[in-house]
């Protein structure tokens, strides 16, 4: 294996840039590092000024996603050893389909607020109180949407997934998968009220099921698995008030 | 609540018409596209598949074959046109083309399937 | 709320999606052709109304259309559109499970165990349909 391997990293600065330009790094190759490693050799070493964000260093916190060689990554879990045989430099650009801040930093604001449209928490209609105790579920409830609660919001899915490139509107995967995961919340009672918002040509019917997200997602949520669930129910509950209109739910 | 979009519905015609494309299409065009033209298989003759047809399960039965996965086609053509060419600003004239197409079809289908 | 200068900040990169957005990778050019299987799809209705209305127009109609079948270029074409109208098939089947979430006795049914059943069933469609037309 090669003692060094070489970075493309795209640089953009707002004060002194039109567009991105890529500048090449060469760093250790070593066995156990992953690209963010690099990245942090680079700037402590080479140039200060390269501008990212990390934090957990372990693929739970989500900041650190990043495109590398064109494939959305979380940077604290991708090897580079895995691009080393490639014989050439490895290229690093900041998330796809978001407005560049600065070198690989990212502007999230539109995803937060796509986030909270999908109303990421338990709605009750009524509140037990708390002399009652805990709201109870079995093993086999918190099944149900256990996967779809695996997401931390790296925003991956959203560089995989080309309507969210084409369309600024689309709510996206993350959200509508979270979405997902608190209807099918057994303590939830507010799917109703999400499905108002969302059941919508810019929510899950924006969704053509390209599947690129779960592809990409690094804690295996399966949002597009949980999008066209979501689909399926919200038909479903279409065509059943459409045809069944005085059976009101509550 | 039935005040949402009309998504669902369309979602839901262009399900059926996949179902319907994707079970039935394959088999039909292999026979009557290769296998009987080609005469890999006995031909039904002309007199007997005029008879198969003109039975009402037969009549019932073209008519979802030729009208859902019209339907299936027009959802699914609309979107690849959005997001292939990016001609979303075009949206109801594409709305117009892909499902007044869907439409002309089916009526198409009913006319020559009622009067067979 | 946060402010509008620094959230439509004139000098952050927004790069622009291009028309060939499909074919800078495997996955989204694998998506584009399952999505042109439509074409297919109604291509194949449009035939079919060719030819029930050859068969309306009498046996020599008919068998106008039928040499018409076999035209190279006709063949050919149907060749293009039986490939595609297979990949709708197979996309379709195996994609159709990750709607579904089907659960037994608690445990998700693993998706090839959902998909499984529509293969069968499309192949006993399709002999069907075959045993129809072929018995005398």
């Amino acid at each position: 294996m090669a003692n060094t391997i070489v970075l493309e990293i795209a640089r953009y600065s707002p004060e002194r840039d039109i567009e991105p330009r890529f500048e090449r790094f060469e760093v250790p190759c070593r066995e156990d590092w992953v690209i963010l490693d690099a990245l942090n050799h680079i700037k402590d070493r080479k140039d200060g000024s390269l501008t990212y964000r990390w934090s957990c260093r372990m693929g739970i916190c989500g900041s650190c996603g990043m495109m590398v060689d064109g494939e959305p990554k979380l940077t604290c879990a991708t090897f580079l050893h895995t691009y080393a045989r490639r014989e050439k430099p490895v290229r690093i650009e900041p998330l796809r389909y978001f407005p560049v801040i600065r070198d690989l930093v990212i502007d999230v604001a539109d995803f937060m607020r796509k986030l909270k449209r999908a109303r990421p928490w338990l709605i009750r209609r009524d509140e037990k109180p708390l002399a009652e105790g805990e709201y109870l579920q079995t093993p086999q409830q918190l099944d149900d949407y256990r996967q779809f609660s695996m997401c931390i919001n790296c925003m991956l899915c959203y560089a995989a997934c080309p309507v969210v490139g084409l369309d600024a509107q689309f709510i996206g995967p993350a959200a509508l998968a979270l979405a997902q995961r608190y209807n099918k919340d057994s303590r939830d009672q507010g799917a109703e009220q999400r499905t108002d918002e969302l059941s919508d040509h810019d929510g899950i019917w924006g969704c053509t099921f390209v599947g690129e997200c779960t592809r990409v997602c690094p804690k295996h949520v399966d949002p597009a698995g949980a999008i066209q669930q979501y689909k399926l129910t919200a038909a479903a509950d279409w065509f059943k008030s459409f045809l069944m209109p005085w059976g009101a739910r509550e | 609540m039935a005040g949402r979009s009309n998504d669902p519905f369309f979602w839901g015609l262009f399900s059926a018409g996949g179902v319907v494309a994707a079970f039935l299409i394959p088999a039909h065009l292999l026979l009557f596209a290769f296998a009987f033209p080609l005469g890999w298989l006995d031909a039904p003759s002309y007199a007997r598949l005029l008879e198969l047809v003109r039975t009402p399960w037969a009549r019932l039965y073209l008519f979802a074959l030729c009208s859902l996965p019209l339907f299936h086609w027009a959802h699914r053509f609309r979107f690849t046109l959005y997001d292939g060419l990016q001609i979303k600003h075009l949206n109801e004239v594409i709305f117009a083309f892909c499902y007044g197409g869907a439409l002309a079809g089916t009526a198409t289908a009913a006319y020559l399937l009622w009067s067979i | 709320m946060p402010s509008p200068y620094t959230e439509f900040h004139p000098r952050w990169y927004r790069a622009r999606v291009s028309t060939w957005w499909w074919l800078g990778r495997w996955p989204y050019l694998r998506f584009i052709l399952r999505e042109l299987t439509s074409l297919a799809v109604a291509y194949f209705v449009g035939l079919t109304l060719f030819q029930l209305h050859a068969l309306s127009q009498g046996p020599a109609a008919y068998g106008r259309f039928q040499e018409t079948l076999r035209l190279p270029w006709m063949l050919a074409l149907h060749f293009v559109a039986l490939l595609f109208v297979l990949y709708h098939t197979i996309t379709w089947f195996n994609l159709a499970p990750k709607a579904m979430a089907v659960r037994l006795g608690g445990r998700r049914v693993p998706d090839l165990l959902v998909a499984a059943p529509n293969y069968v069933l499309w192949l006993a469609a399709s002999a069907g349909l075959a045993w129809l037309l072929l018995r005398g």
